[in-house]
């Protein structure tokens, strides 16, 4: 759709990145306008994971993923709407971090979904990520979405934070971890963790989450709602893809140019928002899932009034083999049952590359916090990667 | 109240008015707003909806649709936020127009229409804000459409009425009277040849007395004032013919075509389209405080017909002078401060809503442009009224010659020009005498006759004598001295 279209503008986060002497060296491949786990549905083609050329690195932001994985550059950029950078970095064993909804402006990143979308972070390690946050976070005059909450030196109160030796009150969820889609050997590696984690000091508390086969519906619900209306500017009337067909009014003129512009991923995504959008379907889906959503909300607000961080898996599998799930749509989206919870909450969350499996293919554990407390989540974090040895 | 057409049926109109906030950048970005400049180079990549913009509210644009709610009396709303209208359109460049749907800014509201049996408060639904979308060109090249994006997010307010007007008299009276609003209060030129303010009319009929609505009728393009009156009769009109002739009104979207003075169907109501409308997910909802509407309910000025009202109570006007003065801000504001000079208030109004408003008529002019201050015209109705000029005098040589560029830098007043030009009313009783004799003695038999009973003479006597006077003399006292010498 995008097929030689030059922005003619910054984002907010580069025009951040180059004032403080960054060096830009490339742009990364990722799914078409973010949809996808895989990397599968990219108009250059999937990008393969370093850990297994076999494997899928992810998605969507799996380029960025495997750049950092690689050892291309020290950091890359993301975005994460449902997973799309802590996903890949589990998959690929890099860090990803997803700050909170609003901490970093969205000013120049195509919109996914507008209430979910945030702008991530692939390091190697706790420190990197904590850097590019701080240069990168903050209010902005072009995104009225963004926090106005001032940023916190996480950088350098990050060693301060993770020297106090802090022992902290994490939960889980009991059906996270219990749920049949889970890998066995990434639950075991967890439920290892956990006890370690225990042994150290810390109190690890099993918590009930009824509505958990709930957040993968209500999150397709409203992404594919706002996407369907994001991705109408890409008419074929001002830029992307037009059709080289002569057509024989208006209508058969945007049918044609976004027919063809767009790949299948897309197209099912917008069909399914423009679905949910219709006014005789709005308030059986559209409607419902705002309600869900707002219940989450309150649930994670009472978890983060008695807990510093929520522990989780990042997905329920390793990174899979190219091609594998390609025929199971339902069962690639179910896969995003362990990210969506942040996007849908706006809480930060982070995968960290603890594990690898008995094939040396990499996974790890995602923590999430309360809203913009990344400071606390990011030394968390650090104390984490320590103790498991991997700094 | 309502006009009954043909012996049985009543209309009912609604109105939907867009007006285009006179804000100098764009709803949602920065882009300038003026009228007139080459096509599409007002367009940020924010109006061109590139990929990754987002928009930002336009707080001038918050203010004025709250001045407008406050001076339409209606509930302002504290919590208010944007929608996205979903359509695809070649001049709306993000294929959603920003607007507001189920939370607009302000709720209800009265607007005050004249009507055969006097003023009527029309109650409205609401008032929003939204976006404009550019505009699309179709006759410049053959088989080709043109898109200029320069007014694509300009902040307009639309001004959704109740159906609660009955002929297209009081849906003129109705467009009158809020673009003297919205001008009053300085929120918008509402200029409809610029179509900064564009009129849809919502029109049914039904049974004369009934108070059910019928079927309705949605009618486009109502661009000039003329065309508003001109579509709903027309309208209505062939509705009462569909109907007499056993037909049915269907809902419709119709658009009037000034040329035939016609209205045609564009859409059926089957044809209408599914917004998918939801709230704006890149605008956090509208939060106002209670201080910041009082702040601009403190810096509203005195509405129109509060002024009229005044006018009539205080001044003592008749209805008809006090509307005059109302008629536009910057001569109620010109009379106001006339009246800070003088107490001579119906005198005032005399002069501004006569030989000044033919000034303003014949030039073109505002007020302002007039060349006449109000304190010099409190300086002429002072000499009038003591005597020392006449009113048709003062109207037509000394306005005149105060007008003339430069007249008042001299330093001159009202009294040095009319001595000047020689025509302050003279008190010398003995050049009076001499110019009532001349006259009287150039018309002896008219003297005849007066003295034989044809009293209703005087007049012209008095005439004769103004004319040898060159309109120095002080007819009232001419007057008197003829009566005296003519017994």
């Amino acid at each position: 759709m995008l097929s030689g279209y030059t922005a003619v503008y910054n984002a907010t986060v580069v025009d951040r990145l180059l004032a403080e002497g960054a060096i830009i060296i490339g742009r990364q491949n990722c799914d078409e306008f973010a949809m996808g786990s895989s990397n599968e549905h990219s108009a250059y083609g999937p990008v393969l994971n370093d850990a297994d050329n076999t494997r899928v690195p992810g998605g969507s932001s799996g380029g960025s993923a495997v750049a950092v994985q690689a050892g291309l550059c020290m950091v890359s950029l993301g975005s994460d709407t449902g997973g799309s950078v802590r996903q890949p970095a589990d998959f690929c064993g890099v860090v990803g971090l997803k700050p909170s909804y609003g901490r970093i402006s969205r000013y120049g990143l195509i919109a996914y979904a507008s209430t979910f979308d945030q702008i991530g972070i692939f390091s190697i390690n706790i420190p990197d990520a904590a850097l590019i946050l701080e240069v990168i976070a903050g209010a902005d005059d072009m995104d009225s979405t963004v926090s106005q909450e001032p940023v916190v030196a996480y950088s350098s109160l990050l060693s301060e934070e993770r020297n106090a030796g802090k022992k902290y009150k994490l939960a889980y969820f009991r059906q996270a971890l219990e749920h049949p889609s889970l890998d066995p050997e990434i639950k075991s590696a967890i439920t290892g963790l956990i006890d370690r984690l225990t042994a150290a000091g810390h109190s690890v508390t099993a918590i009930d989450f009824e509505l958990l086969d709930y957040v993968v519906p209500t999150y397709y619900v409203l992404t594919t709602a706002e996407a369907s209306t994001n991705l109408s500017r890409y008419d074929g009337v001002k830029f992307g893809h037009q059709t080289a067909e002569k057509t024989e009014d208006l209508t058969a003129f945007y049918k044609k140019n976004r027919s063809e512009g767009f790949g299948r991923e897309v197209k099912k995504r917008i069909m399914l928002g423009t679905f949910v959008l219709s006014a005789f379907y709005f308030d059986a889906y559209f409607a419902k899932a705002q309600q869900i959503r707002r219940l989450l909300s309150q649930k994670s607000q009472e978890i983060f009034n008695n807990y510093d961080a929520l522990i989780s898996p990042n997905a329920p599998c390793v990174a899979f083999k190219l091609g594998e799930k390609q025929g199971d749509a339902t069962e690639m989206y179910l896969a995003d049952i362990y990210t969506v919870f942040a996007n849908l909450v706006g809480i930060p969350g982070i995968s960290l590359p603890l594990f690898r499996t008995n094939d040396g293919i990499p996974f790890g554990i995602q923590v999430m916090s309360d809203q913009l407390k990344e400071l606390s989540l990011l030394a968390l974090s650090d104390q984490l990667m320590q103790s498991e040895g991997k700094h | 109240m309502a006009t009954i057409y043909q012996g049985k049926y009543e209309a009912v109109i609604g109105l939907e008015i867009h007006v285009q906030l006179d804000t100098a950048s764009k709803l949602f970005c920065a882009d300038s707003t003026k009228f007139g400049a080459e096509p599409n180079t007002h367009i940020s990549p924010i109006t061109l909806a590139l990929p990754g913009t987002l928009p930002k509210i336009n707080k001038k644009a918050i203010e004025y649709a709250v001045r407008l709610g406050l001076a339409c009396q209606c509930e302002i709303m504290p919590y208010n936020f944007f929608a996205r209208k979903n359509y695809f359109y070649p001049d709306l460049p993000k294929g959603w127009q920003t607007t507001q749907h189920t939370h607009p800014i302000c709720m209800g509201g009265l607007v005050p229409i004249k009507t055969q049996t006097g003023i009527r408060q029309v109650q409205m639904h609401h008032i929003h804000l939204e976006e404009d979308a550019g505009k699309s060109i179709h006759d410049i090249y053959e088989g080709e459409s043109c898109v200029d994006l320069n007014r694509a997010g300009t902040a307009l307010v639309e001004i959704v009425s109740e159906p609660d007007m009955f002929s297209a008299d009081e849906a003129w009276n109705y467009v009158q009277e809020l673009r003297r609003l919205v001008r009053w209060i300085g929120v918008s030129d509402a200029n409809m040849e610029e179509g900064s303010l564009r009129c849809d009319a919502n029109i049914s009929i039904r049974p004369a007395g009934d108070t059910r609505l019928g079927t309705r009728v949605e009618v486009k393009n109502l661009n000039s004032t003329r065309n508003i009156k001109k579509a709903i009769d027309f309208e209505i009109d062939r509705m009462i013919r569909l109907v007499e002739a056993g037909g049915m009104v269907q809902q419709q979207t119709r658009s009037f075509d000034a040329a035939t003075g016609t209205t045609f169907a564009i859409r059926d109501k089957e044809q209408a389209n599914d917004y998918r409308y939801f709230p704006e997910p890149d605008l956090p909802p509208i939060q106002l405080s209670q201080s910041f509407i009082e702040q601009i309910r403190a810096s509203m000025p005195a509405l129109p017909q509060q002024l009229a009202h005044k006018y009539q109570t205080s001044f003592g006007l008749s209805p008809y002078d006090a509307e005059q003065l109302v008629s536009d801000k910057d001569i109620a504001v010109y009379f106001e401060a006339a009246t800070q000079k003088t107490n001579q208030y119906k005198a005032v109004a005399n002069w501004i809503n006569g030989p000044i408003r033919s000034i303003i008529n014949e030039e073109h002019l505002s007020i302002d442009q007039v060349g006449i201050t109000p304190e010099t015209l409190a300086d002429i109705i002072q000499l009038v009224d003591t005597g020392k000029l006449n009113f048709s005098v003062a109207s037509t040589r000394l306005l005149p010659a105060l007008r003339t560029p430069g007249a008042d830098q001299k330093g001159q007043s009202a009294l040095d020009i009319a001595t000047r030009l020689n025509l302050i009313q003279t008190d010398n009783e003995d050049l009076l005498e001499t110019w009532i004799n001349e006259a009287l003695e150039s018309m002896p038999d008219k003297v005849q006759a007066y003295q034989k009973g044809k009293k209703g003479l005087i007049g012209l006597f008095v005439g004769e004598v103004k004319k040898r006077s060159k309109g120095k003399a002080d007819p009232g006292r001419v007057m008197d001295l003829i009566k005296e010498k003519l017994g």
